[in-house]
């Protein structure tokens, strides 16, 4: 895999992050549209099980709400890339090891 | 289509936990013995454009948003084992980072969006393979994995809403059905889009699908 191609995705993504998320559509989504309308979205104001650093892609901080949007995507879109890319070195790294074992 | 907290009951939740939990571990093990070295980065980066696309909601029909799913896309590029890697790490942040998605429902999403999406995807794709004539690009291919991958998802989502009793089957199926068919047109346009960009820098990535050959 040459590194420009992936390159491209990465800055593909991170532009898209940064530049198109703080415009998305702040419509309820399918599934939310569906409980609004069935009267199940009462459901979920329990609130989440577990509180996180960056709640609803609006960076904690940052008054500007598009601003804030744009430095959580960022933000999120290195981490996923980190964790993934973590990951599946892990895994080849453990089938490498199982590999000079055998031999 | 991300459950919250709090939309599913304590077996729903458990049960396709469970299966998603199988599914991801039988798709590492796959992953381990068959991925490319060379092919690691290209699943983080697939992640990155997955979560980034997933945060762009566009409108649809009713005062209703949709947004990117990213299976189909994935599972072209990379097959399906590697897009359920790939899209469960971004549900896993998702959930943990940015409150998208309970945590009580974390293993249903999976199951919807990172299991059953990447196999309905790779199997819609191979079956239409045939149909491309040679030396064409997969586009109707393409576009019916992409459609059929939210629609999918949605059912099972909507399942697993009936199994909780959080709604009747008779009313939550047809309405998860009408508004998903909508938002898998915007899927299959953007993944058509996505490859056809990708594929002009690198034809290689968007391969025509042969019925007989398993996308690895």
């Amino acid at each position: 895999m040459k590194r420009t191609a992936w390159l491209g995705i990465l800055l593909a993504a991170l532009g898209v992050a940064a530049v198109l998320a703080p415009f998305a559509s702040s419509w309820p989504d399918g599934l939310e549209k569906v409980a609004e309308t069935l009267g199940f979205a009462h459901r979920a104001e329990i609130g989440p099980l577990v509180s996180s650093p960056i709640p609803d892609y609006g960076m904690p901080g940052v008054g500007n709400s598009r601003l804030a949007t744009t430095a959580a995507g960022v933000v999120g879109t290195l981490v996923v890339f980190a964790v993934l890319y973590g990951l599946v070195r892990l895994l080849v790294a453990r089938r490498r090891g199982e590999d000079a074992r055998t031999e | 289509m991300h459950i919250p907290d709090g939309f599913l009951n304590l077996p729903t939740a458990v049960a396709s936990g469970a299966v998603a939990a199988g599914a991801v571990g039988y798709a590492c093990a796959r992953l381990r013995r068959t991925l490319p070295p060379e092919k690691a980065p290209l699943l983080g980066v697939m992640g990155a454009f997955v979560f980034a696309g997933q945060m762009v909601n566009f409108p649809v029909a009713g005062g209703t948003s949709g947004h990117l799913l990213g299976a189909a896309l994935v599972t072209i590029l990379l097959g399906p084992w590697a897009a359920m890697l790939v899209m469960t790490a971004v549900l896993v942040v998702q959930c943990f980072v940015f409150q998208d998605g309970g945590l009580s429902a974390l293993g249903a999403n999976v199951l919807n969006m990172a299991v059953v999406a990447p196999l309905v995807a790779a199997a819609v794709y191979r079956a239409l393979g045939r149909a491309v004539p040679s030396g064409g690009r997969p586009f109707l291919p393409t576009v019916v994995a992409a459609w059929a991958t939210v629609v999918v998802a949605a059912l099972f989502c909507a399942a697993e809403l009936v199994l909780s009793g959080t709604a009747a089957a008779a009313v939550v199926f047809p309405a998860m059905l009408g508004i998903h068919a909508l938002i898998g047109v915007g899927e299959a346009l953007l993944t058509a889009g996505a490859l056809a960009v990708i594929a002009a820098a690198r034809p290689d990535l968007w391969p025509v699908p042969r019925p007989a050959e398993v996308a690895e």
